[in-house]
């Protein structure tokens, strides 16, 4: 059952990479973390030595970075017509969700992994809680995947990957603010505590940061899984309406 | 065998399918013949699973393909009209993965591959991009995809679109060839073509089945024995 899944996360994967777009991404990945980790999160004038400027700026790094990425899973494929060729293989649309996810997926964590030098950079530095970074790095992997999910699932509903993405960025971001002050200031005034608290259990960054500060929370981990599984499985749904028109 | 039963798709008020009933039996080569827009492609994309019939139904191997939509595809090949397929990989690559989908191993996906490279004279674009690839060649890597596994029904749309007279030629050889069990099924609306390789002909119009008689029975009803003429007498009501 897994079989197919593979088969498809391999061809997708290797899509990634077959044009320069992979790498450029990449690069921009790594760059921009630099950047915002040592300018604008003033890394040395901080002496302390953590990541948090560096992961402090996932969320909104994956927000643009991310959309990018899933864009193209279904657009593409509906662009150019061989959608048609991929459900009519012996291949459940559940494993070619699955797999063509897997293969966002591991994309970002390549990239999130040649990050690694300003981890080296940090342990040269001083001496910062490993474990921490550990926990942070699984959060962002984590929120990454929920980002890829929903964009998996709006690529599924569209031709275009510019809609696609523009489309992506904007319910992520619904997702990311939902946890934020911004929102949730707006709501403490006058809304019942339990609006608000639900409000803010439903924003990516609240889960992160409780993530990032190397709390590795059963139900934060479960929080992003559960995002994940119920976009993963809109796609699928979004899909066998397709087959209906 | 392929049994539709009372085949319509619908899209709002237009009946792009409408209540079409076939049995195809192995042994059969049958042309899917109609003027472009005729419904065609529909019915091609409802035998193959990708598209739900508003109502009625379609059986290959007495598997539904609604209902045992993966058992039903893993008894056919099927070519989609255009031959998509995934530009950026070589048709090594591509076939590699049509064989790990269709669960080919060892010998015989060696010996499969082998065999369709040969058939479909793959071997000197076999490590190029399928982008840059010719239409009659990635025509025909699409051909290659679909006959991979060996399937016993093979449903081909449009087959030979966009290839050269000689491509043409060596595709309907290839189709002839297959073996006298397998069911094979191409729309087209090369009338030609239909004469020249297929024992039955399903004449589609405005999503109804018109005519469905063997080439020859159905030529025979024009006084010229001009399989155009009785074509365009069936699908517009001209007098042939």
């Amino acid at each position: 059952m897994m079989g197919h899944v593979w088969t498809i996360a391999r061809r997708e994967l290797r899509a990634y990479f077959a044009t320069p777009v992979a790498y450029v991404f990449i690069v921009i990945f790594v760059a921009l973390s630099g950047v915002f980790t040592f300018y604008l999160g003033n890394f040395f004038e901080r002496e302390q030595a953590d990541l948090t400027p560096f992961f402090g700026f996932h969320p909104w790094l994956h927000l643009v970075l991310a959309p990018a990425v899933s864009m193209r899973l279904w657009a593409e494929d509906r662009q150019s017509g061989s959608v048609e060729l991929l459900m009519t293989l012996p291949i459940a649309a559940w494993q070619a969700v699955l797999g063509k996810f897997l293969a966002a997926w591991c994309f970002i964590a390549v990239a999130l992994a040649l990050t690694f030098p300003t981890w080296i950079t940090v342990n040269y530095l001083g001496e910062p809680d490993n474990g921490v970074i550990i926990a942070a790095y699984c959060g962002s992997v984590l929120m990454a995947g929920a980002y890829l999910a929903i964009g998996a699932c709006i690529s599924a509903a569209c031709r275009s990957q510019v809609v696609a993405f523009v489309t992506t960025v904007v319910v992520c971001f619904g997702f990311l603010l939902a946890g934020f002050p911004l929102v949730l200031d707006a709501f403490a005034g006058w809304a019942p505590e339990v609006l608000v608290d639900t409000i803010a259990s439903l924003g990516f960054l609240t889960h992160f940061n409780a993530i990032s500060k190397g709390v590795l929370d059963a139900r934060d981990i479960l929080y992003f899984l559960l995002v994940i599984a119920a976009f993963l499985y809109a796609n699928a749904i979004v899909l066998d309406l397709g087959r209906g028109n | 065998m392929i049994r539709a039963e009372s085949l319509s798709k619908h899209y709002g008020p237009i009946r792009a399918v409408d209540g079409i009933s076939f049995t195809i039996e192995p042994g059969e080569i049958v042309g899917l013949l109609g003027p472009n827009g005729a419904g065609k492609t529909t019915t091609m994309r409802m035998c193959a699973g990708y598209l739900a019939p508003t109502s009625g139904s379609v059986k290959v191997h007495g598997f539904d393909l609604l209902t045992e939509t993966i058992a039903a595809q893993k008894t056919f090949g099927y070519l989609p009209e255009g031959a998509p397929l995934w530009g950026e990989m070589t048709p090594r690559a591509f076939l590699d993965f049509i064989a790990d989908v269709r669960a080919l191993e060892g010998e015989r996906r060696a010996e499969r591959i082998g065999k369709v490279v040969a058939l479909l004279q793959l071997e000197s674009v076999l490590d190029q991009r399928i982008e840059t690839l010719s239409k009659g060649f990635r025509r025909r890597v699409g051909l290659a995809q679909a006959i991979l596994h060996d399937p016993p029904v093979l449903l081909l749309d449009e087959p030979t679109d966009g290839l050269d007279p000689n491509q043409k030629h060596e595709v309907r050889e290839l189709i002839r060839g297959m073996s006298s069990d397998k069911i094979v099924v191409i729309s087209t609306h090369i009338l030609e073509e239909v004469e020249a390789v297929c024992s039955r002909a399903i004449i589609i119009a405005a999503g109804r089945i018109v005519a469905d008689d063997s080439p020859g029975a159905l030529a025979a009803q024009s006084d010229s024995r001009r399989l155009d003429r009785v074509f365009r007498r069936i699908t517009t009501g001209e007098p042939g």
